[in-house]
């Protein structure tokens, strides 16, 4: 197998050579500045090749070296609070590399440190029988435990020799049956890290968001969408849920997004405090920036060089929370490609195979037994960016296809400056009854209840509000003003929440349920103290309102909250008097 | 430099912009082209897409006059333009010629148009306010060192007017440092051209700007070119110069035109409504050259100017700006038939990194508080005219006249001002203040207690 050949043809991105003989995603050098790229379709002795770097001044007759490895990933110690382009290369060290501010061509950097030595505890000792996915020890990572496991296809064997110390990832720590593994594992992009068994979702995923935990939540393992035209608050949103989620780890895909937006993330995860560990956020997390403006097949390569690795922690056993922001863009990137390749366009030009690639994606995200035993999962959130809010594109039509949440975001809300974004009404989650028994037993037995009464308010409320375009509030009982003045509760106290303030922007579940619950008796209340014959007005005007509103940003919000209650029963009881 | 090569008398095909040429050598893709007349002149060109025997050339200038035996010669070199500190105060065409009769610009360095992506890790957040004496942009949409803020207008509304009066009024505030403007405008009539001339030596705007003009009769593939350009000449300055530089481009619609036509030419497979499946990736590489960099001086902001055609917010090109861009300021029709300038629909533009700019330490500590309740305020008062026109104004709760009130006021106050109106950022909250008394306390539920005994002045 011939692994030189040559430059027959350079058009943009793609790449064309003779006289390597290939297998399909190969990884090839292309050019004297030997810049990398992806074998993407074969044509008799015609190799084309998508190249992740500009090929300004690239010619034919230029040799391409045929590594004849597929797109893979570095595994290792050293993953938690890298940041990375789409091809697992470090940008710090890039930045090193090309002397300045601006990505040069041609540069290469490890995706995981060669040097950095990290102290090995085994965990299995001589004679032990080890098999694919069995972990051989740990290696301390900040904050996390970082499981040192067999590669997903290593053989069954005993084990012969078992290292402790300090060791690179590249020295071998293990020896199983006459093999040597180092710390390191490579797995290519594009393949899927086996699984031992599948679970049923029936876990939350906790956001600290109230209108998703109670409203729509998702389930740890499932997948849910947002979709969103530009400036609807997606990305606030998508930030939040990185920061606060109870996922041990977060895999953050910045793909085809701003690069201030991205500097943001950036310069804001070191920055955030971990709720939990009171450390800094990025201590758990990788990102991988690949923006706009970078190379458009390394945009198309990152959705899976950050599934790969979220894989790979779930195999350890943590809940992965995976952000990919967003796969319109990727879904773009494969547009852009295929055109180029002059395949036939399907839906708006998008290519044919765009539903299969959305779907193979989405299918990574599950919950389950991982090789080794334990519990992992990974969650995807993807958010979707539909030309002009039109959600009928296909990029968006195929994603609901596959996730089963969608967390609405709407501009009209952004204009009112309700945040987050996410419309009540048409939003939705199908993982209720999946999820309904989990809530029972860890937050109260009537949380479920709570919730479906609150849906009922603000859906009585959109109804209500057709009329009141007609023929004003004041025609409408009282009864029902009542109704509208319980949903505006709901909305302004409960479902809008403060993402950049202290107290207001984690809201924990018991929280949730103590502040559903006092709308809920705000509710019964008022329509006691209306029976007995008091004015709409008064009752809507109670100062508590305004207290139960200012208690959201109150350190001592429990206190309040409890306060607000005391409050509300006086001043509405005082009414009735 | 490259070794130049010898020159082909091969030319296949002509066909719209492109050549097509059989080669002996191998030819770098994107490598610079010059191709001789049998009259003698001189035409340049680009290579598109290079095969072992077979070359495309885009060439700039249009393929009128090349024949068959014109003389193709290839460069060894890609694009480069000269760069230098002198060419502030300058007119160039959209090739970056001279159009004030100046001499040529001496160069400082050369450097390549296309330019690299800036490292993300490299970059620093936008931080800083800039003022651009425009109430609806610094009150409400506030732009920020290193942002993008494009400008969503249609034909007949006043945009140029605005980006005029942009460039002349932008300033960085307090600190003393170098700001200028690089305004490009793109395929832009003759009498535009005059008109845009003509100001910027007015009001001696033109001393801290460079200004690229390509008109709509100039070749599109020139178009293609000239906003790079005009990006190169901003990132010399901001990166190397540490200056604090605005860069304007009008009309990036005109840009997107000539983006379709040369992939047409190109016999790509369009994208959507035709435009070319890679607009997206074309756009950022012009709109994310904005930023700032850590360990570096200056800044590049970006206040890029697109009709909507047919003021259709989802056609392809505001909505693939919108996704790139750092928000939007929306001009509107309805606003500029009530003769209202500037036309910013205030309700449906909004500027992302507003929070880094504002609050006492840039600009004043009631700012986010009084730019929130004029949204909030303003909307609902919108929202009150529809229903007057149903059930009229005598239906009205007292507060919901008020509100109805306010909304006539606040696009009479805030965002009507005049063409050569400058005005602070203190003035415009103040003048939020004087019509937000009008309202009732209670209703200002945005504005916190301690801000509004500060501020509220009730006679």
């Amino acid at each position: 197998m011939s692994t030189e050949g040559v430059i027959y043809r350079v058009a943009g991105p793609v790449v064309t050579a003779v006289g390597i003989s290939p297998r399909m995603y190969d990884v090839v050098h292309v050019g004297n500045e030997r810049l990398m790229g992806e074998v993407i379709k074969i044509v008799g002795d015609k190799s084309i090749i998508q190249v992740y770097e500009d090929t300004t001044g690239v010619k034919p007759g230029e040799p391409v070296t045929n590594t004849g490895l597929p797109l893979a990933v570095e595994l290792g110690p050293g993953l938690l609070t890298s940041v990375y382009d789409g091809i697992q290369r470090p940008l710090p060290i890039l930045m090193e590399m090309c002397n300045g501010p601006f990505i040069g061509r041609g540069k290469t950097a490890p995706g995981i440190s060669r040097e950095t030595k990290w102290d090995f505890k085994p965990a299995v000792a001589v004679g032990d029988e080890v098999s694919a996915g069995s972990v051989v020890g740990t290696v301390q990572e900040g904050p996390m435990v970082h499981k040192i496991m067999l590669p997903p296809n290593a053989k069954k064997g005993k084990v012969e020799e078992i290292k402790e110390g300090s060791f690179t990832v590249e020295e071998p720590i293990v020896k199983v049956d006459g093999v040597e593994y180092p710390m390191m594992q490579k797995w290519p992009v594009r393949q899927p890290r086996p699984v031992a068994e599948k679970y049923n979702p029936d876990v939350p995923l906790v956001t600290g968001l109230r209108v998703l935990d109670t409203m729509f939540p998702l389930a740890k393992g499932g997948a849910a969408a947002i979709p969103g035209a530009f400036g609807t608050g997606k990305t606030v949103t998508q930030q939040s849920l990185a920061k606060y989620s109870d996922a041990d780890i977060v895999v953050y895909i910045g793909c085809g997004e701003r690069g201030n937006e991205m500097t943001e993330v950036l310069t804001e995860f070191p920055e955030l405090k971990d709720p939990r560990t009171g450390d800094s956020l990025m201590k758990r997390t990788v990102l991988i920036a690949n923006t706009s403006n970078m190379p458009v097949a390394a945009r198309e390569a990152s959705v899976y060089t950050g599934m790969t690795i979220a894989e790979y922690f779930r195999d350890m056993g943590y809940n992965v929370a995976l952000m990919a922001d967003s796969t319109s863009r990727w879904a773009e990137a494969m547009r852009e490609i295929s055109s180029r390749l002059e395949e036939m366009p399907g839906e708006e030009g998008y290519p044919a195979y765009l539903s299969g690639r959305l779907a193979e994606f989405y299918e990574r995200a599950c919950r389950g037994k991982s090789l080794c035993g334990d519990d992992g999962s990974i969650s995807v959130i993807g958010a979707v960016s539909p030309p002009g809010g039109d959600l009928s594109e296909p990029v968006t039509q195929n994603t609901l296809r596959i996730v089963r949440v969608f967390w609405a975001l709407d501009t009209k809300l952004r204009e009112r400056r309700h945040f987050p974004t996410i419309n009540w009404l048409t939003s939705y989650t199908m993982y209720d009854a999946q999820l309904s028994d989990w809530f029972k037993a860890n937050v109260a037995e009537d949380f479920p209840d709570l919730k479906v009464w609150a849906m009922k308010v603000l859906q009585k409320e959109a109804e209500l509000q057709e009329v009141v375009q007609m023929v004003g509030s004041d025609s409408l009982p009282d009864e029902q003003k009542i109704i509208l003045e319980v949903a505006k509760m709901i909305r302004e106290i409960y479902l809008q929440q403060n993402a950049y303030d202290e107290v207001d922007c984690y809201c924990p579940l018991k929280r949730q349920y103590t502040m559903l619950k006092l709308i809920k008796k705000y509710s019964d209340l008022a329509d006691k103290a209306l029976k007995s014959g008091v004015a709409v007005d008064k009752i809507a005007y109670i100062p508590a309102r305004e207290r139960f509103q200012q208690a959201k940003q109150d350190p001592q919000i429990d206190a309040e909250l409890a306060a607000v209650e005391k409050d509300m029963e006086e001043q509405i009881s005082k009414l009735e008097a | 430099m490259a070794t130049v090569s010898k020159e082909y008398k091969t030319i296949e095909n002509i066909q719209g912009p492109l050549v097509f040429v059989k080669t002996e050598e191998p030819v770098g893709y994107k490598e610079l082209v010059t191709v001789r007349l049998s009259d003698g002149s001189i035409k340049n060109g680009e290579v598109l897409d290079s095969a072992n025997g077979m070359v495309v050339i885009q060439i700039f200038e249009g393929t009128s006059g090349i024949d068959r035996s014109a003389s193709v010669k290839f460069l060894g070199d890609t694009m480069k333009m000269p760069v230098s500190k002198d060419m502030l105060g300058r007119v160039l065409s959209g090739s970056a010629k001279p159009l004030d009769g100046g001499a040529e610009i001496v160069p400082e360095d050369m450097r390549d148009i296309a330019g690299a992506a800036i490292n993300p890790w490299a970059r620093a957040s936008p931080n800083a306010f800039i003022q651009t004496g425009i109430s609806t942009i610094d009150g409400m949409n506030t732009l920020v060192r290193g942002q993008k803020l494009p400008i969503f207008s249609a034909s007949g509304l006043p945009h140029n007017d605005l980006a005029l009066q942009i460039a002349r009024q932008a300033k960085v505030r307090g600190e003393n440092e170098q700001f200028a403007v690089v305004f490009i405008a793109l395929g832009i009539t003759n009498e535009e051209k005059q008109k845009f001339m003509r100001e910027f030596e007015r009001t001696g705007a033109l001393k801290n700007a460079v200004v690229f003009l390509n008109l709509a009769d100039d070749p599109a593939v020139e178009r293609i070119a000239t906003p790079r350009l005009g990006l190169t000449t901003a990132e010399y300055m901001a990166f190397d110069l540490g200056m604090q530089v605005l860069v304007i481009m009008t009309d990036i619609t005109n840009y997107c035109e000539a983006l379709r036509q040369v992939g047409a030419a190109r016999e790509e497979v369009p994208g959507r409504r035709g435009y070319p499946g890679y607009m997206y990736t074309d756009l950022a590489q012009l709109y994310e050259r904005a930023g700032r960099i850590k360990g570096k001086e200056g800044s590049i902001t970006q206040i890029p100017i697109l009709t909507m055609p047919g003021s259709d917010i989802t056609h392809p090109i505001p909505d693939l700006s919108g996704y790139i861009t750092e928000g939007q300021i929306v001009l509107s029709m309805d606003l500029h038939r009530n003769g209202i300038y500037p036309p910013v629909n205030v309700s449906s533009s909004l500027s992302r990194l507003m929070s880094n700019g504002i609050g006492p330490d840039h600009t004043r500590d009631d700012h986010k508080n009084v730019s929130d309740q004029l949204y909030a305020s303003y909307a609902e008062g919108k929202d009150l005219r529809g229903l007057v026109a149903i059930v009229g104004k005598d239906s009205l709760s007292a507060k919901d006249r008020k509100l109805l009130d306010f909304a006539d006021l606040f696009e009479d106050r805030i965002v009507r001002q005049g063409i050569d109106e400058d005005r602070s950022i203190e003035t415009t909250l103040d003048i939020a203040w004087e019509i937000l008394k009008e309202l009732d306390v209670d209703q200002l539920t945005r504005i916190s207690k301690k801000l509004i005994q500060k501020y509220l002045k009730k006679e």
